[in-house]
């Protein structure tokens, strides 16, 4: 008897538990998905102009794709911002990777509080950080006026570097330190220990670190716009354009170039995920 | 030892090329000169005129104003769907995890604009008004941090042990009981750094606040100015104010009062966690 009501309970309660999702799952639809779906209906709409004057929208229309296609400064940029997101990417990676080993070896750094420390400067405001990294290097006579690239480059790697640096760490806590050790006794020299075992070991810690920078430094316009004095443009700089200028239809295109793109990321990531899966079964 | 002293200086050296704008900022916190570089004598000014610019403690307040709010909506909200989440069937599960995965990796400008459009299009065809506000400013720092929320509580769920849950209500406690006496305190720590996690994210940001933001708070019918608005602002055109380099030596202080106590927690709680294993093992 009492086995028979303490089971309705828990199916009557069952279902309440599952309910409480309900509101997350509604803002999720609201303001995640519907905005995402506005932005592709928008980026293949147009305005027309009516003969009696009146603005409608028209769809589905293709002046957003032919606008960016055939804008070759458009083009241009996309590529410009890939290829600084790239560089951006690999500077952190190499100052990173080894800044994370370091502060992961017990007989280097005993100090979890720098691992902290290093995290800490996303708690300084983002932007007076830009701003106080434009007035140092201004200051070193590095400026948008004389070397916009490198004044640019300069502030991506120091605002991206926590980005890379925890990721990292986290994976060389997990290292697996008897597998290095007997890597050397078995006689091979510190670079074959560093590219047979600890690079394959860390290879997740690099992927989700190159998501973690790669992306933000696409799309973020403050650093390049504030860095190059408005010389640099990235694809965030246009998006923001087309906002400036109520170009919805424009823009639209554009955040949804900017979201296959991350959509190709993400594709790319998970099949080096798996591949390292399927390449540890190899081994065995 | 070679090793050591060599990964001890690479250490230190890129800890202080990060600190490093912001340490000469704080430097140039003692002088009035309009440029950093500059030194027109020591001087403790900047503070009290900091704290007498209107400007920027308006902006100060809504930064403020807005972070708590939004956080605090955020957990709610996103403790609510983990936890719902958790118990649901598995397709729901699934579209659910797959959406939160979508906002987490998702780029904040597609988020701003894609929010902004929409706020555009209601404004245009259903409210047939402007409708940028305080509200569509807290929706998009919500949509912003809520992922993050989800994250941080969900893990506390798998680690929870599930009979606990179930022995509650054997022993006679009504469901909404067990949830708050017996999950509730389980996923605190979860909680916990998923409001701190929100309130970093929405003090930080910038871009879904300048695509989001309208009229309300402190600024009364101006738009909404926060910390990271007002700034950019100030820097397109010029050096940052010196007024604001006194906030950065203020802020900054705070951070490293911030790194302080975390570090003695834990320490704490490493130490608690030792003394428990060596009760154990007499």
């Amino acid at each position: 008897m009492s086995k028979k009501t303490s089971g309705v309970n828990r199916n009557f309660f069952h279902f309440q538990r599952k309910y409480l999702a309900f509101p997350y799952a509604v803002f999720l639809i609201l303001f995640v998905i519907i905005p995402i779906l506005i932005i592709v209906f928008y980026a293949f709409t147009a305005e027309e102009i009516r003969p009696d004057g009146s603005i409608v929208t028209v769809f589905p229309r293709v002046e957003s794709f032919v606008n960016f296609f055939s804008n070759w400064s458009k083009i241009n940029v996309l590529f410009v911002s890939i290829f600084i997101a790239l560089q951006t990417t690999l500077l952190c990676l190499l100052i990173g990777y080894p800044l994370a080993y370091f502060l992961a070896d017990k007989k280097v750094n005993k100090n979890a509080v720098l691992v902290t420390l290093f995290v800490a400067p996303m708690w300084i405001n983002f932007v007076l950080r830009t701003g106080a990294t434009r007035d140092l290097l201004t200051w070193m006579n590095i400026n948008g006026g004389n070397a916009p690239y490198l004044a640019t480059l300069i502030g991506m790697v120091q605002n991206y570097l926590p980005f890379v640096i925890l990721p990292l760490y986290t994976t060389m806590l997990k290292l697996d330190k008897s597998q290095i050790e007997a890597a050397a006794d078995l006689g091979a020299n510190p670079v074959q220990v560093f590219f047979k075992s600890i690079l394959p070991q860390s290879v997740p810690g690099i992927v989700s670190a190159c998501t973690m920078t790669f992306m933000p430094t696409m799309s973020s316009y403050v650093i390049s716009d504030t860095l190059s004095e408005g010389k640099i443009t990235l694809f965030g700089n246009y998006i923001n354009l087309e906002f400036s200028n109520k170009a919805w239809n424009d823009g639209s295109f554009m955040a949804l170039i900017m979201l296959a793109i991350i959509g190709i990321s993400m594709l790319l990531t998970s099949n080096t995920g798996e591949k390292e899966e399927s390449r540890g079964a190899g081994l065995w | 030892m070679v090793k050591k002293i060599f990964g001890q200086i690479y250490i230190w050296l890129i800890l202080l090329l990060m600190y490093l704008p912001v340490l000469v900022l704080i430097a140039f916190s003692f002088t009035e000169a309009t440029n950093v570089g500059e030194w027109s004598g020591f001087t403790f000014d900047l503070y009290p005129a900091l704290f007498q610019d209107d400007a920027i403690m308006r902006a100060l307040g809504n930064t403020i104003l807005v972070a708590f709010i939004s956080a605090l909506v955020a957990t709610l909200l996103g403790t609510l769907g983990a936890v719902g989440t958790f118990y649901s069937k598995k397709r729901t599960k699934k579209l659910i995890e797959g959406t939160t995965q979508i906002s987490i990796v998702n780029a904040e400008i597609v988020i701003a604009f894609s929010l902004t459009v929409m706020f555009v299009f209601l404004g245009t065809y259903v409210f047939k008004d402007y409708i940028f506000s305080f509200w569509t400013l807290l929706i998009g720092h919500v949509v912003l941090a809520l992922p993050f929320v989800y994250t941080s509580v969900k893990p506390k769920l798998q680690q929870m042990d599930p009979s606990m849950y179930e022995a509650a209500l054997d022993l006679g406690a009504k469901p909404s009981t067990a949830l708050t006496k017996v999950v509730l305190p389980e996923i605190l720590p979860g909680i916990l750094s998923g409001f701190l996690l929100s309130i970093t994210l929405s003090l930080d940001d910038f871009i879904i606040t300048a695509f989001t933001r309208g009229s309300g708070l402190l600024s009364g019918a101006g738009k909404i100015e926060t910390l990271s608005t007002l700034v950019q602002a100030k820097i397109k055109k010029g050096p940052i104010p010196v007024e604001m380099r006194a906030l950065t030596t203020i802020i900054f202080l705070l951070v490293v009062t911030g790194v302080i106590v975390i570090s003695i927690y834990r320490n704490k709680k490493e130490n608690a966690a030792k003394v428990r294993k060596g009760r154990v093992n007499a």
